[in-house]
This record gives structure tokens, C-alpha cells and sequence, in this order.
């Protein structure tokens, strides 16, 4: 008889970089949708190519998944490394296996002889596929979902015929164990389930959005959006370049939106620190332009294969000079999908830099989602033909001036990062420049209204405690407060961090008490906040080791606030 | 019809009287006079300095973008519309310095536009400080024992790098200025001009007469498809060569993106397939 089904199972894989981790999780992750579950699968790795102890965490479940647990219900050591680095994440209840070649006879460690079957399957790699036949075991599956998942990433052929051997080598090892975690399957979805991570969310928001062009320079963790992107250059018929440096990228990017294309850059806080002066070029020559700012711990090098939400300030003050710009930081693929889309029409209609503020955390974890909602029709680039008087900087109808681009039309067009009349002609009057900074200017109020993403309320509309997050550390904010409600307790979750939106401030008047969680160290959305709006800020929730809350964090810092 | 006036009448000229830069204008305007562009297809792009207020003083399109940063707004310009004209110009400094990286990558792109480089061998905007081309020994208010460094030299580096067009021209020889810019705007591929410019006010020391009498035009029997011959004569020093030192016909970055293999419109007449990108998003997940 099975044990009583679990209501989630998770399974954590340790290892070092190049064993395929990776493989590993998304072979399990397409074999659990395949099982009609749902899964999140959480990446976390080292700064380097080859060792060090990374480590891949799946979460299974019946229920769809959008945070990150600390619980751990097994846990596969591919090598001693491992071992050491997963231990303090482990209970007593954890199941620990690893390979007894490397471990020897041990206790508390389940023995798998991954390296053994591997090799009898065809080569020490299929012990990948070993791991992943017994995992399925444990969670009382036949090898069906399984083959399904092995099938969709191998293809046909030998080397499938070979994985599927390993798996089932490993399916059989776990006969003794069979459904000691049992998660059953359930019948699978009728309809088509995405399996995305956020570079590939923000890569099909960009595409959907319009996007045409694509000038970066390679960063981690923002390299997969252009990746994704890369590979659809021909497809979608879109340029794709890898810049010399950060510099040319985004000068590259207002180039593209100078002449008609839809222009993205992506990004982490290193190189948008170098696009800062390009930023501000955005703002002088009023173009539109989608920066994808991917946040990793800093200052400096920092982590770079961590996460943080650390780069907030400096999306918002890069650049010199005053001009408008907005931020969306999401929080879920969806989000992420949408974000970008949406980044691409803020910036066309409002002639101004629209940064979409990821973190490492977000792009790349994995989930199962329904296919995104595609528009109705292909969006559309505000461009004007331009008439043989056009002027670029004179106002139009709601104060924004028509964008015309060379060669469409019988106008000039002259963009000019001096401050310039309304031809785009260098100029020092004076009522000129103060006209052309309240014109650019103006242009707030749409960023804040009509083109502004609304917060999102989650929980009790007369709350007297309001819980404040962006981006990111949104999901696991609900599901904690979902195992530990508190009474008269919302989150305000804030995709459009800047400007804050017209909307924003009713809900920060209904509140008591706002505690703001952050994925940093100072609190940096907190002092947006208080400055902007001059709310009271009672407690903030910061986080700052380079990993992203769990969870069970927000949980611990819920129950600490209920025995206030 | 009437020929397109290429130069505005009645600007306000920020230029000093007598600078190169007035013949730098001239000549730009001339030789697209002559080449009968397309005013409405032929876009400038320009950094910040002296020399990258030329748009300014243009019936053209232009983008006056950032101090360095010409070419890669430029790039991205053709790459977005190939049907344009596109001349990056700017400043020695400009070009050589600030935007050193962008210079030497743009080479390597090769895409099918024009870069002109005023080379007065010196900071004219801000007021006389040394320039990459600058030459040993000229004193500035900011280097006060006079220049240290080597200067930097465009044409052998251009050819170093495998340019496809390379050129030095001196303003106050007009009529041979003309004719090579013409084979530079015409050229396909990536086309270096470097035309030695006279700053009056702030360079005391390479002056007009001083151009004249340290300038020479290649030699006759000069072979621009000999790499090492353009190469050597681009690092001789005393006299400064004029001419085409270098050209060659090499796959043009525009051309080679994936983006035009099976579509030719420029990307603004382009919108995204929905049904195409449903299947992508499947593919993808
Ligand atoms: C990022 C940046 N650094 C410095 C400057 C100041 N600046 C403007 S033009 C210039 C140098 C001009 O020299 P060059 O490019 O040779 O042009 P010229 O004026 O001689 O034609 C400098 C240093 C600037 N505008 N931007
Ligand atoms: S400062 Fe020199 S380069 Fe500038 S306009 Fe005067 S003479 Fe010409
Ligand atoms: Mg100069």
C-alpha cells in the first residue's frame, strides 16, 4: 500500500556545474506536467563552468507553483560536494541518495548506484536519466509521464532509446521505495501547458510587444533573453547583434527606434551602469526604447549567478539631466510576458526609456503556465509620414510629438541630444529650453495613468496591515500569508515601480501599517515610497545573501508579526 | 526640378571664421549634390564636438547623438533600413577616442556607411586640449610640457583591421577631396575618411600652410588593393599621404543578418506574426 499521498513533493539535485543538472530538472519538470501536475523548478548555481556545487530544486504539485521552498523530501547527491553544501537545507525526514561508489556504505544515504547504471545503459551522462526513473518511482508513477518528458528533449533515436533504458534501469532501482512520496498523477491537462522560464517569458513578451531589433552585450543573468531571442532572428525577422560594449548597445538601440525598428537591450546593473549616459540621450531625443535590467547582487562583480533586487535605484536615476521613464518589475513569467509586451507600447506612446526590472531568481526559474495570451492583433508603432514641414519636437494634439523616422514621408527628421527648438535644431533660448523640459516632462502623467501598469491587491480589502513587495518576491508573499493568515492583512504587490501609479495611493491610505519586503539591503522601493508619496513605514523585510525568499521565510517574518 | 540645396542657408554657423570645418561643409555638400542622393534617404549621424555640428548646417535627416558614440547609432540605422544613406562624422576625438571601441568594432562589422573624421589634431569644443592624433611635443593648456603619447594612427589601424575603404583627405585640396569621398559614399561596405581639418584657433602649430607643406598625394603606381603597401604607406609620417590607400569588397554586415535572408523590407514595415509566434511559444515550452 502506498503512504498518503504528499500535497507536494520536493526534490532537490546537487552537483557540480556540468553534470547536467539542468537536464535533469526540466526532463522531471515536463515529465510531472506530463503527469498533470504542476511544478516550479528553481536554479541556483556557482560563478563557474565547470565544479563548484550547484544545485537544481523541483517543487511537484498538485497545485500550480510560483515560489521557492526550503522544504526539502529528497534530496540526489551527485557527488560529496554536494553533500556539504544541501546538508543544512536537510531534516531528519529528508531522504538523501547518492551514488555508493562515492558515498560507500552509508545510513543515512540511500545507495543508487547512478554511475554503474549509466554506463550499462550506454555512458556515465545517463545516470541523469537513472535519477530521474527512480525520482518517478519514489512519487508512485509508472515510467509513462517520464517517457513523455525523455521523448519531448531527446527526440528519437539512439540517444533516446539509450535514456529511456537508464531511466527505467533507474525506475527499477526504486522498486523498494515505490511511492514513498506518493504525488499521484493526474489525468493530463486537455489543453497545451507551457513550460517557460522568465529569459524565455521575456523574450516571448519582447517578440509580442513588437520587438525588431536587439542590441546587448553578453551579462549574467540577462544573456538568456538575448539567447532566446537570437534564435528567432530568422523567424521572426528580427536583427539581433552583440554589441562591442554596453555603450554601443543602447546606442545602437536609439539608433534602431531613430529609424523605425522596436529596439530592446538587455542587461545587468554592470552594464546599464555604462548605458547610463544613453539613458540620458533616450530622454534629450525623446525616443522610445525597452531596456531589460536583469538584477544581480552588486556593487561590483558582486554574485553573479545570484539574485537581488538591488539595482532599483539606479534604473530610476540613471542618466543626468530630468526626463520621464518607467520601471515594471514582474513577478511571474506571466508577468514577465506581459511586462515586456507591455514595455514596448509604454515607450512608443510615451517617447521615453521603459526599463523591465527582472532579477536573477525570476529568469531562471521554471514553470508550468497556460500558453500567454497573445494580442489580437500585431501591436503597432506610433510612426508618422512625416509631411515637408514636419518638425520632430513640435507638440501634437495631447502634447506629444508625432514620431517620424527617415525615408517615411517628405519631412526631415533631425534628433539632436543638445537641447534643440521644435525642428530639433541646437538652441540656448531660454524659453525654449524651459518649453522643451515641461514638454518632456509631461509626459509623467500618461506613464502614470492612461499607460500605467495598477498594483495588484492580494487578500482583505479593508486590511489594516499592508504588506508592500515588487517584482519577484511577490509569490511567495502569498502563499505565506496563505499558511499564515493574518488578520486584516493584504499585500499590495507593485508591478509598475515607477512612477508610482495614479492608482497606487488609495491603497496606502487604507493602511495602518505597511511593512515593505525587499530583496535588498537598504529598502530602496521603501524609500521610493516614503518619498514619493510620504507614507509611514512601519517595518521593512529585507533579504540580502544573494538568495531569493522563501516561503518559509516570509512564513517565520509572519508569524514574528502576529506576536507583535 | 530644382537640385536639393544639401547646405541650410541662414544658420547661425558655431564655427570660427577660417576653420577647415566650413570646407569640411562644403565639400559634404557638394559631393552629395553631385551623387544626386535622395535627401529624404540619406541620413547624417554625429557625435559631439565642432565637426559633429555639420548636421546641423545640413538639409539632410540627422541624428546628433553623443560625444563618441556616432557609429553605433549609425550601424543600427542602415541595419534597421538598409535603403538609407547613412555618413557617421565626427571629430578626431570623437571618433578615435571617446569612441575608440566603437571605431574599431565598426570596421569589423563593416557596415555599408560612410565615417568622416575631422582631424585637426586637436579638441576644438573644449577648448585646445590634445586629441588621440595630436602630435608629439604640441603643447596645450592641459599638456603643458607638450603631448607624450603616440599618436594615434586611423588609416593603419583601419587597414590593420581589414577595412574595406580607407582614405585620407586634406580639406584645402577640394577638388581631390571630392572625387575621393565620392568612391567613399559610393563604396559598399564600410568607408574611413579622414580628412585633416585646420582648427585656426585652438591648433597654432599643423596650420594650412603647414597641411600643404606635409602633405602629398599617394604615389601614382599606388596599388589601394595591396594591404601591405597601403599599410606602409599609411604609417609613413613625413610626408602625410593623401588618397585611397586600401579598398576591398567584403561581405557587408547588413546583408548577413539573419533578419533579411528572406525578407528584404526595412524592419518598421514589418509586424510580428501571431500565428507564428504561438508556435514558437509552443516550441519554446
Ligand atoms: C561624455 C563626454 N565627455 C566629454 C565631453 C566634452 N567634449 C565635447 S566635444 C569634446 C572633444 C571635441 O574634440 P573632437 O571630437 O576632436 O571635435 P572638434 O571639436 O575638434 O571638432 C569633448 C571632450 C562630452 N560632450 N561628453
Ligand atoms: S575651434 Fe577650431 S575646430 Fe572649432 S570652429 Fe574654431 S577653428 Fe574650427
Ligand atoms: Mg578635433
Amino acid at each position: 500500500m502506498l503512504p498518503a499521498p504528499s500535497s507536494e513533493v520536493n526534490v532537490v539535485l546537487g552537483g557540480e556545474a556540468g553534470h547536467g543538472l539542468q537536464t535533469v530538472g526540466l526532463v522531471l519538470a515536463r515529465a510531472a506536467v506530463a503527469g498533470g501536475l504542476h511544478v516550479m523548478v528553481v536554479n541556483e548555481f556557482m560563478s563557474r563552468i565547470r565544479g563548484g556545487s550547484n544545485s537544481t530544486c523541483l517543487r511537484i504539485s498538485p497545485q500550480p507553483v510560483r515560489a521557492f521552498s526550503d522544504r526539502v523530501d529528497c534530496c540526489v547527491l551527485f557527488d560529496r560536494d554536494a553533500l556539504d553544501r544541501l546538508s543544512g537545507r536537510c531534516t531528519a525526514a529528508t531522504l538523501l541518495v547518492g551514488d555508493p561508489e562515492v558515498f560507500g556504505q552509508r545510513p543515512d544515504i540511500q545507495p543508487l548506484p547512478l554511475r554503474e547504471l549509466g554506463v550499462r545503459a550506454g555512458g556515465a551522462l545517463l545516470a541523469n536519466s537513472v535519477v530521474c526513473g527512480f525520482l518517478v518511482r519514489l512519487l508512485g508513477w509508472e515510467m509513462t509521464p517520464l517517457a513523455a518528458a525523455l521523448h519531448r528533449t531527446f527526440g528519437e533515436g539512439d540517444i533516446l532509446a539509450q535514456n529511456l533504458e537508464a531511466a527505467r534501469s533507474g525506475w527499477e532501482a526504486g522498486a523498494a521505495d515505490h511511492g514513498r512520496f506518493a504525488l499521484p498523477t493526474r489525468p493530463a491537462p486537455t489543453g497545451q501547458r507551457l513550460l517557460l522560464d522568465g529569459s524565455q517569458s521575456v523574450a516571448l513578451g519582447a517578440l509580442a510587444g513588437g520587438c525588431t531589433f536587439v542590441s546587448s552585450y553578453p551579462m549574467s543573468p540577462a544573456t538568456g533573453v538575448l539567447i532566446h531571442l537570437a534564435k528567432q532572428a530568422e523567424a521572426h525577422g528580427l536583427v539581433v547583434e552583440q554589441a562591442e560594449d554596453e555603450i554601443s548597445a543602447v546606442n545602437m538601440g536609439l539608433g534602431a527606434w531613430y529609424a523605425g525598428a522596436q529596439a530592446l537591450v538587455t542587461t545587468s546593473g554592470g552594464g546599464f551602469d555604462l548605458m547610463a549616459e544613453g539613458m540620458s540621450l533616450c530622454g534629450a531625443i525623446e525616443s522610445p526604447l525597452v531596456v531589460h535590467l536583469a538584477q544581480r547582487p552588486g556593487p561590483g562583480t558582486g554574485l553573479p549567478t545570484r539574485t537581488e533586487q538591488g539595482d532599483l535605484e539606479i534604473a530610476r536615476y540613471a542618466g543626468h539631466g530630468e526626463f520621464p521613464r518607467a520601471i515594471l518589475a514582474p513577478g511571474s513569467p506571466e508577468e514577465a510576458f506581459a511586462c515586456t509586451a507591455h514595455a514596448f507600447a509604454m515607450a512608443d506612446a510615451s517617447q521615453s526609456p521603459v526599463i523591465v526590472l527582472t532579477d536573477q531568481y525570476l529568469l531562471d526559474s521554471l514553470c508550468d503556465l497556460d500558453p500567454l495570451p497573445l494580442p489580437a492583433a500585431p501591436p503597432t508603432a506610433r510612426i508618422v509620414a512625416t509631411a515637408p514641414d514636419y518638425r520632430r519636437y513640435a507638440p501634437g494634439p495631447d502634447g506629444i510629438s508625432p514620431r517620424g523616422i527617415p525615408g517615411h514621408g517628405a519631412g526631415l527628421v533631425c534628433a539632436d541630444s543638445d537641447e534643440h527648438d521644435e525642428e530639433g535644431r541646437i538652441t540656448e533660448e531660454f524659453e525654449v529650453r524651459t518649453a522643451m523640459v515641461d514638454k518632456r516632462l509631461a509626459k509623467y502623467r500618461p506613464l502614470r495613468e492612461e499607460l500605467a501598469l495598477p498594483p495588484r491587491l492580494h487578500g482583505p480589502a479593508d486590511y489594516r496591515r499592508l504588506l508592500i513587495a515588487w517584482g519577484s518576491t511577490g509569490p511567495a508573499i502569498v502563499e505565506a500569508l496563505a499558511r499564515v493568515p493574518l488578520e486584516r492583512t493584504a499585500l499590495l504587490h507593485c508591478v509598475q515601480v515607477y512612477p508610482l501609479p495614479a492608482s497606487l495611493d488609495q491603497y496606502l491610505r487604507g493602511a495602518e501599517r505597511i511593512i515593505v519586503i525587499e530583496n535588498n539591503a537598504t529598502g530602496q522601493f521603501a524609500r521610493l515610497l516614503r518619498g514619493e508619496t510620504g507614507c509611514v513605514i512601519a517595518d521593512q523585510w529585507l533579504k540580502y545573501n544573494g538568495l531569493p525568499f522563501s516561503v518559509e521565510d516570509i512564513a517565520a517574518l509572519l508569524r514574528k508579526e502576529e506576536q507583535r | 526640378m530644382s537640385a536639393h540645396s544639401w547646405i541650410r542657408r541662414g544658420c547661425d554657423v558655431a564655427w570660427c571664421p577660417g576653420c577647415g570645418n566650413h570646407g569640411i561643409l562644403k565639400l559634404v555638400g557638394e559631393t552629395l549634390a553631385e551623387l544626386a542622393l535622395d535627401p529624404q534617404r540619406t541620413v547624417l549621424v554625429s557625435g559631439i564636438g565642432q565637426a559633429a555640428k555639420l548636421p546641423q548646417y545640413c538639409n539632410a535627416h540627422y541624428f546628433n547623438g553623443l560625444h563618441g558614440r556616432a557609429l553605433p547609432p549609425a550601424t543600427a540605422i542602415k541595419a534597421s533600413n538598409p535603403g538609407l544613406t547613412v555618413i557617421a562624422e565626427s571629430g578626431d576625438g570623437d571618433m578615435y577616442g571617446e569612441g575608440g571601441n566603437h571605431f574599431l568594432h565598426c570596421i569589423r562589422r563593416n557596415p555599408d556607411l560612410t565615417n568622416i573624421v575631422h582631424n585637426n589634431m586637436v579638441y576644438g569644443l573644449t577648448k585646445g586640449q590634445a586629441s588621440p592624433t595630436s602630435q608629439r611635443g604640441f603643447v596645450t593648456p592641459l599638456q603643458v610640457g607638450g603631448v607624450i603619447l603616440e599618436p594615434f594612427n586611423p588609416l593603419a589601424v583601419a587597414i590593420a583591421l581589414g577595412a574595406s575603404f580607407v582614405a585620407r583627405v586634406y580639406v584645402g585640396q577640394a577638388e581631390h577631396a571630392r572625387t575621393v569621398l565620392r568612391a567613399a559614399i559610393r563604396h559598399h561596405g564600410y568607408a574611413l575618411v579622414d580628412v585633416l581639418q585646420p582648427c585656426v584657433t585652438f591648433n597654432k602649430h599643423n596650420t594650412y600652410p603647414w597641411f600643404a607643406a606635409h602633405t602629398a598625394p599617394l604615389p601614382e603606381d599606388h596599388d589601394p588593393t595591396d594591404r601591405i603597401q597601403a599599410f606602409a604607406r599609411a604609417c609613413e609620417e613625413e610626408p602625410l599621404r593623401l588618397g585611397i590607400f586600401y579598398r576591398q569588397e567584403k561581405p557587408v554586415f547588413e546583408e548577413q543578418l539573419a533578419a533579411y535572408a528572406g525578407d528584404r523590407r526595412p524592419l518598421y514595415e514589418r509586424r510580428v506574426d501571431l500565428a507564428k509566434l504561438a508556435e514558437t511559444m509552443d516550441a519554446m515550452g
